[in-house]
């Protein structure tokens, strides 16, 4: 079994899920990534598959490698997620079905199937990604705001339910930051929503990173359910 | 494919290994779900996941055992050790199949 604390982080190849994978790497951690498309960059220590997580054949086999490799897992990050910026009426179901499938019924498969694993320790830390989009009932982001707050939703639920396991489930609702996620929204669209915040810029990965330590963290081993919300929503 | 010998042993291993153990000897007709059966629900669903697992380290198995198809059962396919080793090498002659060329 590996000694190091092994981490999965999905959507690993770019945006939060990779700052967070650097983060885990820098403070010695074993990290496993995946997303769907081919990695543009490696690190010791680090790991990478390509995987669908709406694809439950290739979740499946994702954890199942995770655990003939290293026995255990610690902490998941449900990073991946797809974002489409759209009027309502203009947007198809197809996309609909697109956004949930990643980012509802993906979160959703990895969390059982790294709980299954995890459950092994008796410890683990599950953070999904969450988005100020809900509450904040961003225009154009319907679909992905009512991904979003299914994902903390679920988190709730899934927290109850892995208690027993002495796992943990909480989620982390960043404000918009300089991801590809963003890059093909309008900037005055960006700075409207950053107006409406309590404290007025764009988010860090940094932001991200300080809340995902703190779930994290042997001693939150009481903090579970919550959702945590950037800027001051 | 593995033997209905091997799943059915390696289901009473589990049975014996599980959390909590059972209160006697186990067998093809220990019951694993309902009021005769020494599980609570958390326990069951331990033992499937435990299962689960042990089926693909030791048998190279790999499968969901709470599936579509066992959750839409008249008669579940987890009441006894005897009816989920039948089911398990359903899945098992399933998977055969669709492997084949």
């Amino acid at each position: 079994m590996t000694e190091q604390q092994v981490v999965l982080v999905t959507g690993a190849r770019k945006g939060i899920g990779r700052h967070l994978a650097e983060h885990f790497l820098a403070q010695g951690a074993v990290v496993e990534g995946c997303s769907r498309g081919e990695a543009d960059w490696e690190a010791e220590s680090f790991h990478y598959q390509r995987v669908d997580v709406a694809d439950e054949k290739q979740v499946i086999d994702l954890v199942s490698s995770i655990r003939k490799r290293h026995g255990r897992l610690d902490v998941l990050i449900n990073s991946a997620g797809v974002a489409v910026m759209n009027h309502a009426l203009l947007t198809p179901g197809d996309t609909v079905s697109r956004i949930f499938d990643t980012n509802v019924r993906g979160t959703f498969l990895v969390s059982r199937e790294a709980a299954k694993l995890m459950r092994r320790g008796r410890f683990g830390r599950i953070v999904n990604l969450g988005s100020v989009a809900g509450p904040m009932g961003i225009e154009g982001e319907a679909v992905y705001a009512a991904s979003k707050d299914a994902i903390v939703s679920l988190t709730r639920s899934l927290a109850g339910e892995f208690a027993q396991f002495g796992i943990t489930c909480n989620v982390v609702a960043p404000t918009p930051i300089e991801t590809d996620l963003i890059r093909g929204v309008p900037k005055e669209k960006i700075q409207a929503i950053v107006d409406r915040l309590a404290i007025r810029r764009l988010g860090r990965f940094e932001d991200v990173s300080n809340v995902v330590d703190f779930f994290v963290k042997p001693e939150s081993d009481y903090i579970t359910g919550q959702v945590v919300y950037l800027g001051g929503v | 494919m593995p033997s209905i010998e091997s799943v059915r042993d390696l289901l009473l291993k589990c049975l014996q290994e599980a959390d909590p153990p059972p209160p006697g000897p186990v067998d093809t007709e220990t019951v694993l779900l309902g009021k005769s059966s020494h599980f609570d629900s958390l326990g069951l669903v331990n033992y499937i996941v435990d299962v689960e697992q042990a089926l693909e380290d030791e048998l190279g198995i790999a499968v969901t055992l709470a599936d579509e198809r066992a959750m839409s059962q008249t008669r579940s396919p987890f009441r006894t050790v005897q009816s989920l080793t039948d089911y398990i090498m359903t899945l098992a002659t399933a998977d055969d199949g669709a492997d084949t060329p």
